[in-house]
């Protein structure tokens, strides 16, 4: 079967259905079995504004919206001149002709396909029906381009319209479906790229839908949380699968409470979870910090967004890795993760909760707007749902211990049996004050500095145990490389194919993608890092936080550094531009510079 | 403070709820909220196990190390958000909160709103002594106008909150007033707080002998009265008395609804049971389903 890899992208203002579009069209590629990546670069307002969502469509499985735009759809004429020099040369430009009344600025490398929207659509009586179709034709006309079949655009807007919106609705779709696609094959030229049918049709999600469901496979019974911008599609999906899957899910007033309840459902005995993104994290930090204390075990979930404050609410950053690393006071046991890819986000949660339940600490997954926004085709074999669920040393009955029974108890590992209320013969009282082995309220009235100082170490022990179990990163790609580009987390994607574009120039690269951040194994990373010759941490911040990190936690100071932190997400050639100038060895910081402006 | 190992027993009484012994000042009168608060637990006849007492931080919070119950000291004025969260898991247990007025109307107040709207099936008590004790006794949010307090050298200018009226327009299924003076009555407001099925609150003048001098206890008996001929079924009727309340002040049950759901008994995820009982994870046919959805 053919290879392809195709970039589409579309235009417009929000309400003109972009993101119906966006989802039709994954939902068709899922289908037709081709893998996908989208992003979408849009702005905090619903009415008004721009939006722009570029989706990769690919033979083989894909984890960044790539360099270059095959095709675009403009559904507005802001659209249509502001993208114009973003489509590759060779590539074409689908439009509402109505639109422009004035010619596009000419290209005379590119095919402009101009679509006489009105003209097409004149059937249908419906004024704002009619308006709200055009999407739909240019995407008929978008389709006959690349040679694919229009059954199956029919089938989907059935599925999509037919019961939400009635027959009307449906039939006007796809007759303008049907006479874009028409006017285009009477009037362009299709791509030499053939979009083949694969054998397998694949399944689609969003990244925060994948985390919500390895939660559910986790065996999360418990979800709360607050809406924030880019977190909000992790409640939404607990939210519509909540009766299904007997998940209790609450909003609460604020992120205060979100993480309070979640704390107070763990302690009672079930997997408890939330998500946020930088601002509502903040708010939850004093928390984070007494489930260490009482030694609750939860799940918290940062989708980052553009910082400091407010910032950027539909932008992306990994900006908050020093915030995770730094919140709430004092010195705790507890583990950060930051998944490397949409799949990966969802075996992260079974993974981690293993974790925290074990060592009975809070675990932060570390994700972001384009991880957690972004949508990706998959297929549904890597979706494991019997994930192993091992909840640790959990006391749930009588019998299982001898003696009086110390919540704390001083032990080796550090791990100390943990008796959820409602258990006859184990009751205790966890506190945020520190407390010695029985759990016993202490006042400063008994405070006891030796007492202290075994209970800190007591916690602190835990981490020689979490540390081992969280394995290092690895070396992709050849040992003798000329270059190592190193990421973390949702960067991964995107490195791995600047370093094939790379090896294709000429350039040996490999490549360190870091997941398990904290605690970090000082010899196990710096084992891997000792083979690198000329590194370069690749990561979407201003002050290079993960780089100053690592430095801190092995003593490795990289050669060259590529930082983004104007938003949008990197791209390949961002990276082999930039690795290209570091080698050169002008400068130490490389920051590229983004092209396509939304 | 090691506690000894005691037998399970089917039955306990007041004296099997005795925890470690409080620290607080003698003389205050949060021993007389705690010592209600055995009567009531001993009442209800379910096993010491089956409660879960949950506080947040400041003198009254220090209170569930003193009874022997599972307990939770949680942050500063988030034992309401805590206990929602441990009752949503084991709707069996039965969750009471204790606090005082600076943890449950200052730092924690938007929980209160919140968790009372919800009808959050728990009991809460609030241990009202109008100051700040445990940071040695600034003004409170229901610190007294004129009031001179570590914090208000020159007499407080802000008015304080009226937590009954707060408690009946916020959305709490049972309100009442009592005086930490009074146990047998605050007792048995307790059990039948325990006992009705959605949020249950109970503002407690617990005076600070500490902060406030000796007279504050006279001062207060000089000024309470028991609610009469009132219908505390009467929302408007017990928003009347409630407004009133003050320094000039009426005790007792103020409002009582019992037509309105719980949250848990509303939540249809909870139909098999509490959800620390119920089965994890995803049933394969369960994630065939999702997945058939995001094809």
């Amino acid at each position: 079967m053919a290879k392809f890899d195709f970039v589409l992208a579309i235009g417009g203002t929000p309400g003109q259905g972009i993101n119906t579009v966006g989802k039709t069209f994954n939902q068709l590629c899922a289908r037709n079995g081709f893998y996908t990546f989208s992003y979408s670069a849009y702005q905090s307002i619903i009415r008004g504004g721009h939006t722009f969502l570029t989706i990769r469509i690919s033979s083989e499985p894909v984890a960044n919206h790539g360099d270059e735009i095959d095709l675009i759809i403009a559904l507005d004429k802001n659209s249509l001149d502001k993208h114009i020099p973003h489509v590759r040369p060779g590539g074409s430009l689908v439009y509402n002709s109505d639109d422009a009344k004035k010619q596009p600025p000419e290209r005379d490398d590119i095919q402009l396909c101009p679509i006489p929207y009105k003209e097409l659509s004149k059937d249908i009586e419906d004024r704002k029906l009619q308006r709200a179709c055009l999407n739909t034709c240019l995407l008929g006309a978008a389709l006959q381009l690349v040679d694919a079949d229009l059954d199956m655009l029919e089938e989907v807007i059935i599925n999509a319209l037919l019961k939400r919106k009635g027959q009307v609705v449906v039939d006007a779709n796809i007759g303008v479906a049907n006479a874009g696609y028409e006017h285009a094959a009477k009037h362009f030229t299709q791509f030499d790229t053939k979009i083949e049918k694969q054998e397998k049709p694949l399944a689609f999600a969003q990244g925060n839908e994948l985390m919500a469901m390895g939660g559910a496979a986790a065996g999360v019974k418990f979800y709360a949380a607050y809406p924030m911008s880019p977190s909000t599609g992790v409640l939404r999906w607990m939210a519509k699968n909540a009766r299904d899957l007997n998940i209790m899910v609450r909003q609460c007033e604020d992120e205060i409470s979100v993480i309070n309840m979640v704390i107070g459902a763990a302690h009672a005995g079930v997997r408890a979870m939330c998500a946020t993104s930088g601002g509502g994290f903040a708010l939850m930090s004093e928390a984070i910090g007494s489930a260490a204390m009482m030694e609750i075990p939860i799940v918290v979930i940062d989708v980052q967004r553009g910082g400091p404050s407010t910032g950027l609410p539909t932008k992306t950053e990994q900006g908050d890795l020093w915030q995770i690393l730094g919140a709430s006071q004092g010195d705790f046991p507890k583990i950060v993760v930051a998944p490397t890819g949409l799949i990966d986000g969802f075996n992260t949660i079974p993974e981690l909760f293993n974790l925290v339940d074990k060592y009975q600490c809070p675990g932060m997954v570390l994700s972001d707007l384009m991880l957690g926004e972004g949508y990706t085709t998959f297929d549904t074999d890597q979706i494991k749902w019997d994930q192993e669920i091992d909840r640790g040393e959990l006391i749930t009955g009588l019998g299982q211990t001898e003696g009086e029974y110390l919540r704390y108890e001083i032990t080796d590992s550090g791990i100390s049996p943990r008796a959820i209320p409602g258990t006859p013969g184990h009751m205790h009282v966890v506190a945020t004050d520190d407390h010695t082995e029985d759990g016993g309220l202490i006042s400063d009235e008994y405070t006891d500095p030796h007492k202290r100082r075994d209970i800190m170490e007591k916690r602190q022990r835990k981490m020689d145990g979490i540390v081992k179990e969280l394995p290092p990163p690895t070396l992709e790609g050849p040992e003798d490389a000329e270059v190592t580009l190193i990421g973390w987390g949702s960067t991964h994607g995107v490195i791995s194919e600047a370093v094939e574009l790379l090896d294709g120039e000429g350039i040996k690269t490999n490549h360190i993608q870091f997941k398990w951040l904290y605690p970090m194994d000082e010899d196990a990373v710096n084992e891997v890092l000792e083979k690198t010759r000329y590194a370069i941490i690749v990561e979407c911040n201003y002050t290079g936080q993960f780089a100053r990190f690592l430095r801190g936690e092995t003593g490795f100071k990289a050669n060259g550094h590529i930082r983004k932190y104007d938003g949008e997400p990197f791209m390949p050639h961002h990276i082999v531009d930039g690795t290209r100038e570091l080698l050169i060895g002008k400068s130490e910081l490389y920051v590229p510079y983004q092209e396509i402006v939304v | 403070m090691a506690r000894k190992e005691r037998p399970i027993k089917a039955a306990p009484t007041a004296k099997d709820y005795i925890g470690i012994k409080p620290d607080w000042c003698p003389g205050c009168g949060d021993f007389g909220v705690l010592s209600a608060l055995r009567n009531a637990y001993a009442k209800l006849e379910k096993g010491q196990h089956d409660h879960l007492t949950v506080s947040g931080i400041g003198c009254s919070s220090n209170l569930p190390g003193f009874i022997h119950t599972y307990g939770m000291h949680t942050l500063h004025g988030r034992a309401l958000p805590v206990a929602t969260g441990a009752k949503f898991a084991n709707h069996d247990l039965n969750v009471v909160v204790t606090g005082g007025d600076g943890d449950g109307y200052g730092i924690g107040g938007n929980h209160f709103l919140h968790t009372m709207r919800k009808n959050v099936d728990l009991l809460y008590l609030v241990m009202n002594n109008e100051t700040y004790g445990l940071t040695v006794g600034q003004a409170s949010p229901t610190t007294q106008v004129d009031e001179i307090t570590d914090s208000t050298p020159f007499g407080n200018i802000e008015t304080p909150l009226n937590p009954v009226a707060m408690a009946i327009v916020g959305g709490a299924t049972y309100v009442a007033r009592a005086f930490s003076s009074e146990g047998k009555i605050l007792a048995e407001l307790m059990y039948e707080g325990m006992r009705h099925k959605g949020f249950a609150f109970i503002d407690v003048i617990s005076p600070c002998i500490t902060w406030k001098g000796d007279e504050i206890f006279d001062y207060w008996k000089e000024r309470v009265n028991a609610l009469e001929d009132h219908d505390t079924s009467d929302k408007a009727a017990a928003l009347a008395q409630a407004i009133k309340t003050g320094h000039e002040t009426q005790l007792g049950l103020f409002y009582h609804d019992t037509s309105r759901l719980s949250l848990d008994q509303m939540e249809p995820v909870l139909k098999d049971g509490p959800m620390v009982s119920q089965a994890i994870g995803v049933t394969p046919e369960q994630g065939a389903a999702i997945l058939q959805r995001m094809m």
